[in-house]
């Protein structure tokens, strides 16, 4: 009995030691792209591409970023404003806004993202049109918002009134869907750092959201990626700002918490 | 459809090998009916008629290119040409092909003595794994050529 | 729709006789004529930007011929020796003739 004690606290004690060097060891080797475990996608770039989203004259995604400010400042809607009426400069004021998004919304009695965000400004306080999911202009007004955060650790709530929600994400991002009956970690749990044919898997975390995608050569949403998963593996894919999705998206950047808003990010 | 994915079943290994197997060939049919690729006359052709039939040699050009492409349609590339870029020596043009794209001519570089450097950086759109191809034209006649094989992967769970 | 934005990247001074870079970035689509319309099963036809010529205080001092291969939002980064201050004016064309021009003052000292 004594021996298979001691025998325990030994594979205990190796177990915790590996568990420190391992955790230790991504840090060094990935910077502040990485917290414990978890993993920016530009660790699983390649230096290329890595190089494409560290200049920010290189990185095509600024254009995106120069359109968003140019919106902000644009009188918009029947009430006559532009975001900037209300807002001011959105290097002050929007600086770390991004970052804690998806989140609860009291009257909506749900969660809402950024974009749902700027469509009821636009909706409520500047009496103006929505705009279309993945549409430039959406996708650039949500990309110079969340770039005011770029640097700043991703930094979402999971608590009180957001609980729920958060655990229908979750639960969606275990749930087995589609022909190939694979749930969102099959891949980016069980496998990030594998090769799926060929592709190097990353843990898919969205700290670079909205990001300029090389496959689609321009920038895209998050859940224009949740779109494009599902349907890899022949499930049906959502609408965009779908609950689910929105969900999903309050999960995924809770796996993702701490690391750096990279807005607009590059990967593959 | 939606019964059989609500209904959170194994998919057997059979049926998983056959989905991935129709998806594969399903691809290849795909790639077959496709565009069809330059072949080595092509690209040689283009060559012959940058350089008026005359012979390149290689040297000179550095080519600077990743040795995997992370995607195909975005692939940075850099070229530096050494030459003093003299009224008395310098280089005119330099060409790039690409000998598996659809069309093997990339694009056509023409320096100036304003330019100091034959140093130029740009991305490109490679259809498959194949070759860049760099053809200087220089100021004495002469053609210089260089050459480096790119990988390009296809196919994966991108999404 | 979005229209073509193009962008220029030079020191802000050079020494005479300094050889330096000029970066640029334009978005533009880039339209290959191999991509055909899924509802129709057209292709897509062509059009991209075919011409770059950058000026140096009104002379051309380096150009660049461009074929489909090159890709989206084309990015292309070339150097020049400093001569005079002035003017750099960056021009683009496309297939149909349209231009696009970006200048840029550089500072010679």
């Amino acid at each position: 009995m004594k021996k298979a004690y001691l025998g325990v606290l030994t594979i205990a004690a190796v177990a915790l030691v590996t568990a420190s060097y391992v955790t230790k060891a991504y840090a060094a080797d990935y910077g502040r792209y990485a917290v414990d475990d978890r993993r920016s996608g530009y660790t699983y770039a390649t230096k290329e591409t890595q190089a494409i989203q560290d200049d920010d004259f290189e990185n095509p995604a600024m254009i995106w970023v120069e359109d968003g400010e140019q919106l902000w400042k644009a009188v918009d809607g029947n009430a006559n404003k532009s975001c900037s009426s209300c807002h001011k400069d959105a290097v002050e004021s929007m600086k770390g806004v991004g970052a804690t998004f998806p989140k609860y919304d009291a009257k909506l009695k749900k969660l809402k993202n950024l974009e749902q965000q700027i469509n009821i400004c636009r909706t409520e306080r500047m009496q103006a049109k929505p705009w279309k999911w993945e549409s430039n202009q959406l996708l650039a007004m949500t990309t110079y918002v969340r770039h005011q955060s770029r640097g700043m650790p991703v930094n979402v709530s999971i608590d009180d009134e957001a609980a729920p929600f958060f655990a229908k994400g979750k639960e969606f991002y275990y749930q087995r869907r589609g022909q190939l009956d694979m749930a969102c970690k099959h891949c980016h749990e069980d496998n990030a750092g594998h090769m799926a044919r060929a592709n190097l898997l990353s843990q898919g975390q969205i700290n670079g959201f909205p990001t300029y995608r090389l496959k689609w050569q321009k920038i895209g949403s998050a859940h224009r990626r949740f779109r494009g998963c599902n349907k890899n593996i022949r499930a049906s894919a959502l609408a965009y700002g779908a609950d689910e999705y929105v969900n999903l998206e309050l999960y995924i950047a809770w796996r993702g918490r701490g690391l750096p808003v990279e807005t607009p990010a590059v990967r593959n | 459809m939606i019964r059989k994915t609500l209904e959170t079943r194994r998919v057997d290994r059979r049926e998983l090998l056959a989905l991935f197997g129709a998806g594969t060939v399903a691809a290849m049919g795909l790639s077959l009916a496709g565009p069809a690729f330059a072949d080595a006359k092509a690209t040689d052709a283009a060559i012959m008629k940058a350089t008026g039939g005359k012979t390149a040699t290689m040297g000179k050009i550095t080519l600077e290119t990743p040795q995997i492409a992370e995607n195909g349609s975005t692939v940075p590339i850099g070229l530096v040409v050494d030459s003093p870029m003299t009224d008395a020596d310098h280089v005119k043009t330099v060409h790039l092909f690409a000998d598996g794209n659809p069309n093997p001519d990339v694009a056509s570089f023409h320096f100036t003595t304003m330019c100091g450097k034959a140093d130029v950086s740009t991305r490109i759109r490679l259809a498959k794994t194949q070759n860049v191809i760099a053809v200087a034209e220089m100021s004495d006649g002469s053609f210089m050529m260089a050459k480096s094989e790119i990988k390009v992967t296809i196919g994966g769970c991108g999404g | 729709m979005a229209k073509t934005k193009a962008r220029v990247k030079t020191p802000k001074s050079v020494k005479k006789g300094e050889v330096f870079e000029v970066k640029t970035l334009i978005s533009h689509k880039m339209e290959t004529g191999q991509r055909k319309d899924k509802k129709t099963g057209n292709k897509i036809p062509r059009m991209i930007l075919n011409k770059f010529v950058c000026s140096y205080n009104g002379k051309t001092a380096f150009s660049a011929d461009w074929h489909p291969a090159i890709s989206v939002n084309p990015y292309m980064a070339f150097h020049l020796k400093a001569s005079e201050s002035g003017e750099l004016e960056m021009a683009w064309t496309d297939d149909d003739g349209k231009t696009v021009k970006k200048t840029a003052k550089i500072t010679v000292t």
